[in-house]
């Protein structure tokens, strides 16, 4: 049994791949979740803004890259993203002001706000193709790896390989600072619990005197900077794609409800859980199980799903989770 | 649902729709100017109030309540009667076609609920009147969110007043019992500095040995000098410790006096107290 | 209160004056030869039969969200299901797939159905405790476990079997009409698996499900090469129409389009889409009639009272759970029906282009502006919407060429003309808001 390459290659294949993956989830359905607590739909345009978020973003970083600025090992995208969350922050409000206020002063049901959000997500599905097309852009530059293959074999004379890509380094330090500093506001700042204190209960909110339509405006900012962030890091971390960013509204929207929708904690959970699931299903386990039991010789590469199937791992982890835990990990509806 | 144009067709998919019910009234209506109140007016008084919600009939016909300082006035009727109405229309909740709100020396009227709570009264409604996944703390936090100034001092009193809530202040407000609950809301009530204090049938649902206990607080948040207004189903109890109180049949004023002078009045007393 | 600027009566003329205005532009399109429209009766029939296979589509929808307020968000999902009909169905046998491990795959997928159903009844049957747990994991692992050692071999086999052309488990050579009728069997066989799944928690969760099962409908056709070849595509599945070379080479048939001094190969072409047309009105008129004679049935009548009052019907004893999951798979159903028809009229069963965006939220935007809940309002909001998307894909260009004549020629000026096809996509979401805000009932208001 060698337990120290069977680390090295769980390390190597499931687990970095699964945390900035689950971090960038994670980020994802802490907005979906904000949006969902405070003004009570899911917003289905959320895989989009994030698009057009790292759009903005990939523009500006090209610009930067022009003038021969850089931020030497870490990637300029990383200088242009301020860039990017203000432009989309400015558009989740303008759509906020030209869409969804409407039903809000009309009291419309919140099931009219998804369908509303059917027509933004179009909206700005369009705005990101005419803004970048729709090809596969790769914008990552700086340093590659943090850690690499040869340099972790010759370290430490294991026969397998470590690589720690330095995006998905960065997505993980990244989305804990951000998770960090978005806890300290709703836990600590007065604005901040006038948010949770809104999604909390609404008239008393109104009666304490909390501006409703402030909470609805920072709500927008912090997803809609939620939605960069995460958009950004997804971008880095694989490559941006118009069309992927549609597609992973579902794991997102799966991560929220298993965390349970409305909880910022849940979110975060749930963006772990699906990701760490997802990799793990998909992931051909016979070269950790050769490592730990060298004399099994299983027929197959041992892996219980193709990669093709990874969405259909959210799936099934959702309607398990639902199924005993109706209300989520964390019990949702409120932030 | 009247209008199925914004409706949701019996839709309840949790999936995209929260299912916390949304605000009850509109919090985007301004505020009129507060005008004048009259001469020899009491510290509050709702005079003459007619109204009902919305575009829907009268609740209230001509109904007037007012309380002096320093005084507890208990709102009570049958059911039906229109109490709690009575009340919410002299918190700004609802639309009146006639009648005047006066405090303090200034005519109100125009004033939203928000801007009322500027005014000086405090509020405390019958459900829903904690922030259920927030902190006890944090719960008397957001009662003063209106404040600038230094809310340590309030706080403590509060504490002083409610020794359980101390002892609760890291827990949730949802995880609290229905009697601690209750105190919670009058506290976060408090935490604003009212000049009044309204209570909407503050001992509704909880247990008679917790209803006691209620009363002893609110008689004691009355000695400390604020005057109250109360809606109470517990008329006994109620009028027990009123100096005075309001009589509502079908939306107007029945009878008034202190509560001693009704617990005296046969009418009041077969009619209404059983007896 | 009314707060929709939309009057609450709305006149009776209102439906055909529309239905009259759509058939307008199509004969337009058919004649007029300009910037705006083709002037080919070939493109505007073409045009107005994918309509009418949206407007099946966006009935399924419509009765879903129009009578029972159910937002599903997997109907590509469906359709796709629908389309896999006219394959297993229609397509020709092929040579040695059956005996390659047909009987295997059967054997398989009736485990792992086996296999759910057993978990399902451990669970309900057993008391609570750890024991129960463990039974449910001994059960789904060894289920899984007999499953894919019986399901792989087989796959393996099948798709070994003349790769080049085939390596799927082929068709029944049956009459492609009735992989119609199947395909809405496909789909309400998935949406009643979901239903249950989804409707019958405390609340309910189909709009993730849909969207959930949706996706992975899509990549099983996409990867599951035994079945429908995957991305390698099925071609040449039978038609229920002549064909147009046929139909070219037939002197009758020549002399029929010379005196209307139409070419043999434009007329084919017309006479094909004729013949769909007719096929796809009646299916389109049959299932109006259905769903207007079930609205107006006390099962109808119930399905509306739970919809506009679920709480006072619950208390009446409708069990509003079951009542949904009715309305949910006879919807699918419908929807199925229309995939089916789709992947018939094309010929051709190709998984990549099944993108949700086209084919679920599109369709929505076609309920929701056509009119929730009104069965004619469906079908004129999917003809007409069909027809901006597609002319979108030429209006927009040419709007966009005017729109940057100012420009000095350079990279932006070639960007936005080289992006101008995707104002499409821009047009859909400025329409549905447009309509949702200024006329939430839709251009067909329900009655």
């Amino acid at each position: 049994m060698d337990i120290a390459n069977a680390l090295v290659v769980f390390l190597n294949f499931v687990f970095i791949p699964a945390a900035a993956y689950g971090a960038q989830l994670a980020l994802g359905a802490l907005g979906v979740t904000l949006i969902y607590g405070i003004l009570r739909f899911s917003n289905f345009a959320h895989g989009d803004t994030m698009a057009f978020g790292t759009a903005v973003t990939i523009l500006v970083t090209w610009g930067l890259q022009a003038l021969g600025v850089s931020l030497g090992p870490l990637p300029t995208a990383l200088l242009a993203l301020p860039v990017g969350i203000a432009a989309t922050a400015a558009l989740a409000l303008v759509t906020d002001r030209a869409v969804y206020r409407f039903y809000r002063v009309q009291r419309a049901a919140p099931i009219i706000l998804v369908m509303a959000s059917v027509g933004v997500m179009f909206l700005m599905n369009g705005l990101t193709r005419l803004l970048i097309g729709v090809d596969e852009q790769r914008f990552a530059d700086g340093a590659r790896f943090v850690i690499n293959v040869r340099d972790f074999k010759a370290m430490t004379g294991l026969q397998e390989g470590l690589a720690l890509k330095s995006t998905q380094a960065l997505t993980v330090v990244v989305a804990v600072i951000v998770v960090w500093a978005l806890f300290w506001f709703l836990n600590r700042t007065r604005s901040g619990k006038a948010m949770r204190a809104y999604s909390d209960n609404e008239d008393l909110a109104l009666l304490s005197g909390i501006d409703p339509d402030k909470v609805v405006r920072m709500t927008w900012i912090i997803a809609a900077g939620l939605a960069t962030i995460a958009g950004v890091l997804y971008g880095l971390d694989k490559a941006f794609k118009p069309f992927n960013y549609f597609q992973i509204l579902l794991p997102i929207f799966a991560a929220a409800i298993v965390g349970g929708l409305g909880s910022p904690l849940g979110a975060i959970a749930g963006g772990f859980v699906v990701a760490f699931s997802e990799v793990a299903i998909t992931y051909p386990w016979l070269k950790v199980v050769g490592y730990l039991f060298p004399d099994w010789q299983p027929g197959g590469l041992l892996q219980l799903l193709g990669t093709e199937y990874k969405f259909a791992v959210s799936f099934v982890i959702l309607i398990v989770v639902l199924l005993f835990k109706p209300t989520g990990l964390f019990r949702g509806r409120s932030v | 649902m009247s209008d199925q144009a914004f409706g949701n067709r019996g839709n309840r998919d949790a999936s995209v729709v929260n299912p916390r019910p949304a605000g009850t009234f509109e919090g985007s209506r301004k505020s009129g100017a507060a005008g004048p109140g009259r001469r020899d007016d009491p510290f509050l008084i709702g005079e003459g109030m007619s109204g009902g919600y919305g575009r829907g009939p009268d609740i209230l016909h001509d109904c007037t309540i007012a309380v002096e300082k320093g005084e507890i006035a208990v709102i009570v009727g049958p059911n039906g009667a229109g109490k709690s109405t009575a009340m919410k229309a002299i918190f700004g909740m609802l639309d009146l076609r006639e009648g005047s709100i006066r405090l303090d020396g200034r005519d109100i009227t125009a004033l939203n609920p928000q801007d009322r709570v500027r005014a000086g009264m405090g509020f405390v409604p019958q459900v829903n009147n904690t922030f259920p996944s927030m902190s006890c703390e944090e719960n008397l936090e957001m009662g003063a969110f209106i404040r600038d100034d230094d809310i340590a001092d309030t706080m403590a009193q509060v504490y002083d007043l409610f020794p359980i809530l101390k002892d609760k202040r890291r827990q949730a407000a949802g995880e609290l019992s229905g009697g601690q609950r209750q105190q919670l809301a009058v506290g976060r009530a408090l935490m604003t500095r009212p000049s009044l204090l309204m209570l909407d049938e503050p001992t509704a649902g909880v247990s008679p040995i917790v209803m006691d206990e209620l009363f002893d607080r609110i008689i004691a948040i009355a000695r400390g000098g604020l005057p109250i207004l109360m809606v109470e189903q517990n008329a006994k109890q109620a009028m027990a410790i009123a100096d005075k109180a309001y009589v509502l049949v079908q939306g107007a004023n029945a009878h008034t006096g202190s509560g001693k002078e009704l617990m005296a009045n046969d009418e009041v007393r077969r009619t209404f107290l059983g007896g | 209160m009314s707060n929709t600027r939309q009057a609450n009566t709305s006149s009776r003329w209102r439906a055909p004056l529309l239905f009259l205005a759509l058939a307008v532009l199509f004969v337009l399109e058919g004649t007029v030869r300009n910037a705006m429209f083709s002037g080919s009766w070939n493109t505007a029939l073409g045009i107005l039969n994918m309509g009418l296979i949206s407007a099946i589509t966006a009935l399924g929808v419509n009765m879903q969200w129009g009578y029972a307020g159910l937002f599903n968000v997997g109907v590509v999902g469906f359709l796709a299901l629908g389309g896999l009909a006219p394959v297993l169905v229609a397509t020709a046998p092929v040579d040695g797939a059956w005996q390659a491990g047909g009987p295997r795959i059967l054997l398989g997928l009736a485990l792992g159905i086996g296999t759910l159903a057993l978990a399902a009844q451990a669970w309900k049957r057993m008391a609570r405790g750890r024991l129960r747990g463990l039974v449910l994991l001994a059960i789904l692992i060894a289920g899984f476990i007999a499953y894919r050692a019986i399901f792989d071999p087989a796959v393996i086999a099948i798709e070994a079997n003349n790769p080049a052309r085939h390596g799927n488990i082929g068709g029944l050579g049956l009459p492609v009409l009735l992989s119609w009728a199947v395909g809405g069997v496909f789909a309400a066989a998935a949406a009643w698996a979901v239903g249950k799944v989804a409707l019958g928690l405390r609340s309910d969760y189909l709009a993730i499900a849909t969207l959930g099962i949706g996706e992975i409908i899509v990549a099983v056709l996409k990867n599951e090469d035994w079945l429908a070849r995957g991305v390698k595509n099925v071609t040449s599945i039978p038609r229920p129409v002549a064909y147009e070379i046929d139909l070219q080479q037939n002197p009758a048939f020549q002399s029929f389009a010379n005196r209307l001094s139409m070419s043999a190969a434009e007329a084919s072409g017309i006479w094909v889409k004729i013949s769909y047309l007719s096929l796809f009105l009646v299916v389109l008129l049959v299932v109006i009639l259905l769903a207007e004679l079930a609205l107006k049935s006390p099962w109808g009548r119930m399905m509306r009272a739970i919809r506009d009052n679920e709480t006072a019907a619950e208390a009446m004893g409708k069990d509003v759970t079951a009542r949904h999951l009715q309305v949910f798979v006879l919807g699918s159903a419908v929807i199925g029906i229309a995939g089916a028809m789709m992947i018939t009229q094309d010929g051709l069963m190709a998984p990549v282009g099944y993108n949700p965006l086209r084919y679920t939220f599109l369709i929505w935007v076609m309920v929701i502006v056509g009119g929730s809940g009104n069965n004619w309002g469906a079908v004129l909001g999917a003809v007409l919407i069909w027809f901006l998307w597609i002319k979108a894909e030429v209006w927009g260009p040419a709007l966009m060429g005017l729109l940057v004549l100012p420009l000095p020629d350079g990279g932006l000026k070639a960007h936005l003309l080289d992006s101008s096809a995707q104002m499409r996509f821009i047009a859909m979401g400025l329409v549905l808001l447009l309509v949702l805000r200024f006329a939430p009932r839709g251009l067909v208001p329900e009655r």
